[in-house]
């Protein structure tokens, strides 16, 4: 069931099986390597898929399948929504949807010290990054970038609603250029936070009045 | 394991959506989620679909000696299970609360409603009685089990015969299957429960709650009525107080709603005996939606289409006809067919095989052995209509 192929650029947007080989070609430009993501694995002088799914390509010389699973695979720097279950003397405990509870640190707030406590309480979503996320340790979430500023993270969410999404569609919304997130923004304003984990949350301000029409023009069919 | 927490900001939006009478999932105040009912191959078998909420109902007996203090009636037992597959908050071998809830509200429901008949199931006063057993699994949790458990259990209880027996003086024969058709159990009525949660210290009220609104309620009220508007019990949990007319006002939307499940049960019942006597294919295979993927998809490719009935002529006239592919189908023998003549074998292994066509001409009424198994010889019965016709030799 091996293809050989000549190159990866006539496969890049094509769908792959796995057990497809690949010889390697470096190309002209560059210092001559290949990066090879998710689903490509190298075997020798040979590229092999072992996923199933499309081949993407991300200049200068990047290449990775993506292929559609349900099993959320985190590492780190990788930004989460968390829900917080336990506060525990000095962290509190947060549920990523893994195995383990992630520990958070009181500390690990902008401008929180020992005598200026963050306002978390059990059952807040708090939106951080890992800074240990291995399956042999205790993962560990920061709300804190390295330069010690908050950027976007910590405690949120007073109003909105939280649900899952899959994975790939959860990938296209935090792409750089995401035109889901452009067509939405024409309908109605919101806020929306996403979380590698497959959480999303979001918020809308519309007052009743607007959103009266919206769900009218929804269910006219006319969006 | 533990279950995912619920957020402060999830259960906001939950209570502020229902005091604004809408739902998650986009249903009414009142209404309930599609119901799916489907029996197994055996009798006694049932799946219930509520939504996601998945369970499985399964009935069995038994013969037993009686309890001492009712010698003339069979034993009913009932036996509800959280599987661990349904949520990960269940864990295997918990006693938790729910199940302890769950568990009692179906004997109530069921026991003593008296909704089957325990006199029926006495084979011998005081020294054999049947004992059935209602065993029901919780496949999956998407809220309101309390209702999927009691139709899965009237469900498979209608559903399920049980074998035949004769007595004679004090022996006892239990006819199998084969032996006798097995019988139906006599049920008076159908007890099926509704579940009604309530919001906000009782201001909102919501039929058939699903998983979400399950955790943001204050309190629960168990309906267990029949379609003849007779309430077999009512259970309120959660400590919250309820007004006269709200619960009079839930029990007539229950009497509604059961009315319409007891309908879809007595269809599935119905079907299901139908596809039985017709002998169609029955189970839950057949009751699985059949999901295919399609395989080819190609681009929309042009075609060239200039001269196209030009060529199209030529090419018919050019060709001959077909010949008549039709061949009339030959009696080896009774009961048997065969269309068409076969290939001869083209693999030309033995030479003494390939010799052996030839010479079954004149010999009509020899036995003519197509397989070459080394089990017995098969031996084709009734063998006046066979005709000659040189035998399809298959490898």
């Amino acid at each position: 069931m091996d293809t050989v192929h000549a190159c990866f650029e006539e496969k890049i947007g094509e769908v792959l099986l796995p057990g497809d080989v690949f010889s390697f070609r470096l190309p002209e430009s560059g210092d001559g390597s290949i990066k090879t993501g998710p689903g490509l694995r190298r075997n020798g002088e040979e590229v092999q898929v072992y996923k199933s799914g499309i081949l993407r390509h991300k200049q200068p010389n990047m290449y990775w399948i993506d292929s559609q699973q349900r099993r959320v695979r985190v590492l780190d720097s990788h930004h989460v929504i968390g829900i917080v279950t336990a506060k525990s003397g000095d962290i509190f405990k947060v549920d990523v949807g893994g195995s383990e509870q992630a520990s958070l640190s009181y500390l690990a707030f902008e401008g929180a010290t020992k005598r200026n406590r963050p306002n978390v309480q059990v059952g807040d979503l708090v939106y951080g990054q890992f800074t240990i996320a291995n399956k042999d340790m205790e993962p560990k979430l920061v709300c804190i970038d390295s330069c010690g500023r908050a950027n976007g993270m910590g405690v949120f969410g007073a109003d909105g609603l939280l649900f899952k999404l899959s994975l790939g569609l959860m990938r296209r919304l935090l792409a750089p250029q995401s035109e889901i997130a452009k067509d939405l923004e024409k309908i109605f304003p919101f806020e929306l936070v996403v979380g590698m984990n497959g959480r999303v949350w979001s918020c809308e301000n519309m007052t009743s009045q607007q959103r009266q029409t919206l769900f009218k023009r929804v269910a006219e069919g006319s969006l | 394991m533990r279950d995912t927490p619920l957020s402060n900001c999830e259960r906001r939006f939950l209570l502020k959506a229902i005091e604004e009478k809408k739902r998650l999932d986009g249903r009414q105040t009142y209404d309930y989620r599609n119901i799916k009912i489907s029996f197994g191959t055996d009798y006694g078998c049932c799946i219930v679909e509520l939504g996601r909420t998945r369970v499985l109902g399964q009935v069995s007996c038994e013969l037993v000696p009686p309890k001492d203090s009712r010698p003339t009636e069979g034993i009913m037992f009932f036996n509800l299970e959280l599987s661990p597959m349904a949520s990960p908050a269940f864990e295997p071998n918990r006693q938790s609360e729910l199940l302890v809830m769950l568990n009692r509200q179906l004997e109530r429901c069921l026991r003593n409603s008296k909704c089957i008949d325990t006199e029926s199931l006495c084979v011998v006063s005081g020294e054999k009685v049947w004992q059935i057993r209602v065993d029901v699994h919780v496949l999956n949790h998407d809220g309101n089990l309390m209702d999927a458990a009691s139709i899965a259990a009237i469900s498979a209880l209608s559903h399920f015969r049980r074998p035949d027996v004769a007595i004679q003086g004090r022996d006892i024969t239990v006819f199998s299957p084969e032996e006798r058709d097995p019988i139906p159990l006599s049920i008076y009525h159908m007890p099926i429960c509704v579940s009604f949660a309530f919001f906000l210290q009782g201001s909102y009220l919501l039929v058939d709650p699903c998983e979400r609104e399950e955790r943001v309620k204050d309190g629960l009220l168990v309906i267990a009525m029949n379609k003849h508007r007779e309430i077999c019990s009512i259970q309120s949990s959660g400590g919250i107080m309820l007004l006269k007319d709200q619960v009079l006002r839930c029990s007539k939307i229950a009497s509604v709603k059961v009315s319409e499940i007891t309908e879809l049960i007595n269809k599935a019942l119905e079907n299901d005996r139908k596809i039985r006597k017709e002998g169609g294919k029955f189970g839950f295979a057949e009751s699985m939606p059949k999901e295919r993927i399609t395989t080819l998809k190609r681009d929309e490719a042009p075609v060239e289409m200039t001269d196209v009935k030009e060529t199209a002529n030529e090419i018919v006239n050019r060709t001959e006809t077909p010949t008549e592919a039709v061949s009339s189908p030959v009696l080896v023998a009774m009961g048997t067919a065969q269309v068409g003549e076969g290939i001869v074998n083209s693999w030309g292994l033995d030479e003494d095989e390939e010799d052996e066509p030839q010479t079954e001409d004149t010999k009509t009424d020899e036995v003519l052995v197509i397989s070459d198994s080394e089990e017995e010889e098969v031996v084709i019965l009734n063998e006046e209509a066979q005709k000659s016709t040189k035998p399809c030799k298959q490898k």
